[in-house]
């Protein structure tokens, strides 16, 4: 999956790094870093901090690999790209 | 009938099966790719890029890449939609012909269109002798090939890292370089780290965060030049001050280059400073006049905004190309009554020393500024420019929630120094002092906000002759 963050609307929650730590790690207080292209294991994790940050600030594309792995039963069939986050 | 053009169906037809091109392939372009599609645009859509990568995000390759976080290949952005394109990567585009509404690319092939959309952002500024430049162990950071040659020289353990200019990504840079362990030495030829952006008064502030984290930081100083080994690595560099640094590695981070040389002579408004645009992204050509199928998204585009008193703003920020992108592309494809005016207030963030930078408004067009949250000591705090008697700008170290509250400040032009009386009773009072901007006619690397003058004519500085 390739995800984004919009740091500039990012407010330093921390929400992302508690409910997916191997993909989102706050850097000092505020600060976040995180793998752009986490891996497919990691999709439950990502969907959970995408859903829970307060400020919506997770942009989220699931890859066909992404759809392969773990198939949910809301996952819309051949839909390649689904956006995450709102602008 | 709501007015002539409305309903001679030329914009149906070009949305129906229109052509529109878009040249550079980074972060505005496939934002504005995305929203041609989502506005309904069925007709055939040519992504030109001179990398050839499918677009990707810039900003980890100086934060999680350097630390080893994340891997340099792997940061392709996500897509909010298909955008079916027809792609042309790794090709630049070197020409065009505004009268034809044709592209010329680096092979040879020539795209039509019928509108166009320029997106071809900065690069970064070379070193400025090719052949010290090209010793091995001299970097550049801007691209993914640069963060992934970089990030393997940094993984090999050198004794020493030179970083040539402290603005946002020379600091992010040493900063990096701590974190791994490395010996880092800073070069910069202002005052401080980030003056160019934030001022002195916030720069002394970074260059203590510099000495505090273990970097040499040595200001008011230029390298004079590089020095090679017998193996053709670079070995040392010599400063103005006299002394040599040994290093290993060299990365110079001495800001950017807007790329619009492939513009020359084209008649377009385009020039070292970027591509002048109104407020709804229509470039202007060099005599002046807006044109009505050429638009300009990105670091590359320098528009007027009504905030800032319709200076011409070039922003090397990610927001700004995001917003600038959807606005450029609504715009192209709308009757010129349903245009929009692209008002973004500037907005960005570094992320240095453990520490959280955030900036909303335009810091360089501040006179003034005064700490209004927080403790300056703590490196935790909110700080606020004023300009002309009003709030032009902000700036926070960790204290990103309040930003919001600023930007509202500057979008209303609320009076500065500000009224209320802070949260903090401040052991210095409410008293602004000097922003300490450099001199803005030294050109300093490293602003990330250029303000370039008012008249998109401006023959000073902009217009380079064609020689062909």
């Amino acid at each position: 999956m390739r995800l984004v963050v919009d740091l500039n609307r990012c407010q330093g929650y921390a929400q992302c790094a508690f409910l997916a730590p191997d993909v989102f790690a706050m850097h000092g207080e505020e600060s976040l870093l995180y793998n752009p292209q986490a891996a497919a294991e990691q999709r439950q994790n990502v969907e959970r901090a995408v859903a829970a940050c307060p400020v919506g600030a997770i942009l989220l594309e699931l890859t066909d690999e992404d759809m392969a792995h773990l198939p949910a039963p809301d996952a819309v069939a051949g839909s390649g790209a689904r956006p995450g986050g709102t602008r | 009938m709501t007015g002539v053009g409305t309903h001679d169906g030329a914009l149906e037809r070009l949305k129906r099966d229109g052509r529109i091109v878009v040249v550079g392939a980074s972060l505005a372009g496939l934002r504005a790719a995305e929203t041609m599609r989502e506005k309904g645009f069925a007709g055939s859509l040519t992504m030109i890029g001179d990398e050839p990568y499918e677009p990707y995000d810039r900003p980890p390759l100086s934060k999680q890449v350097l630390l080893g976080h994340a891997v340099a290949d792997r940061t392709a952005l996500p897509r909010r939609r298909a955008i079916d394109a027809d792609w042309h990567l790794g090709v630049p585009a070197t020409g065009l012909d505004m009268a034809a509404r044709r592209v010329r690319l680096g092979n040879g092939d020539e795209v039509e269109y019928d509108r166009l959309l320029i997106a071809t952002g900065v690069r970064a500024r070379p070193w400025p002798n090719e052949e010290e430049g090209a010793l091995e162990g001299v970097f550049v950071l801007r691209t993914r090939d640069d963060a992934e040659g970089l990030q393997r020289a940094l993984a090999a353990g050198p004794r020493r890292v030179l970083v040539i200019g402290a603005g946002f990504t020379g600091s992010e840079i040493a900063s990096a370089c701590r974190e791994r362990g490395l010996d880092v030495t800073v070069a910069e030829r202002g005052a401080a780290p980030l003056v160019g952006a934030l001022g002195g008064v916030i720069g002394e502030v970074a260059a203590e965060m510099h000495r505090e984290h273990g970097v040499d930081l040595r200001t008011g100083v230029m390298v004079t030049g590089l020095e090679g080994g017998p193996a053709g690595r670079v070995r040392a560099a010599h400063l103005s001050d006299g002394s040599t640094v040994e290093a290993d590695v060299v990365v110079v981070s001495l800001g950017a280059q807007r790329n619009t040389e492939w513009l020359a002579g084209s008649g377009l408004g385009a020039g070292p400073r970027g591509i002048a645009c109104d407020a709804g992204c229509r470039a202007f050509d060099i005599r002046g006049i807006v044109t009505d199928d050429i638009y300009v998204a990105g670091d590359v585009a320098r528009s007027p905004h009504a905030l800032f008193g319709y200076q011409f703003l070039s922003l090397e920020h990610w927001g700004n190309a995001v917003a600038q992108a959807d606005t450029a592309a609504h715009n192209m494809l709308s009757e010129s009554s349903d245009r929009r005016p692209h008002l973004w207030v500037p907005a960005f963030w570094s992320s240095q020393f453990g520490v959280n930078i955030k900036s909303v408004g335009v810091p360089p067009m501040g006179t003034e500024i005064l700490f209004t949250q927080g403790s300056r000591a703590e490196r935790r705090f909110a700080a606020v420019y004023g300009y002309q008697g009003r709030v032009i700008a902000a700036v926070t170290f960790d204290q990103c929630r309040w930003l919001q509250f600023y930007e509202q400040q500057i979008e209303t032009t609320a009076p500065f120094p500000p009224p209320f009386s802070t949260v903090d009773r401040r052991p210095e009072g409410n008293k602004p002092v000097p922003a300490d901007f450099p001199d803005p006619s030294v050109p300093t690397h490293g602003p990330t906000i250029t303000l370039s003058g008012y008249s998109p004519a401006d023959r000073k500085m902009t217009f380079t002759p064609a020689r062909h």
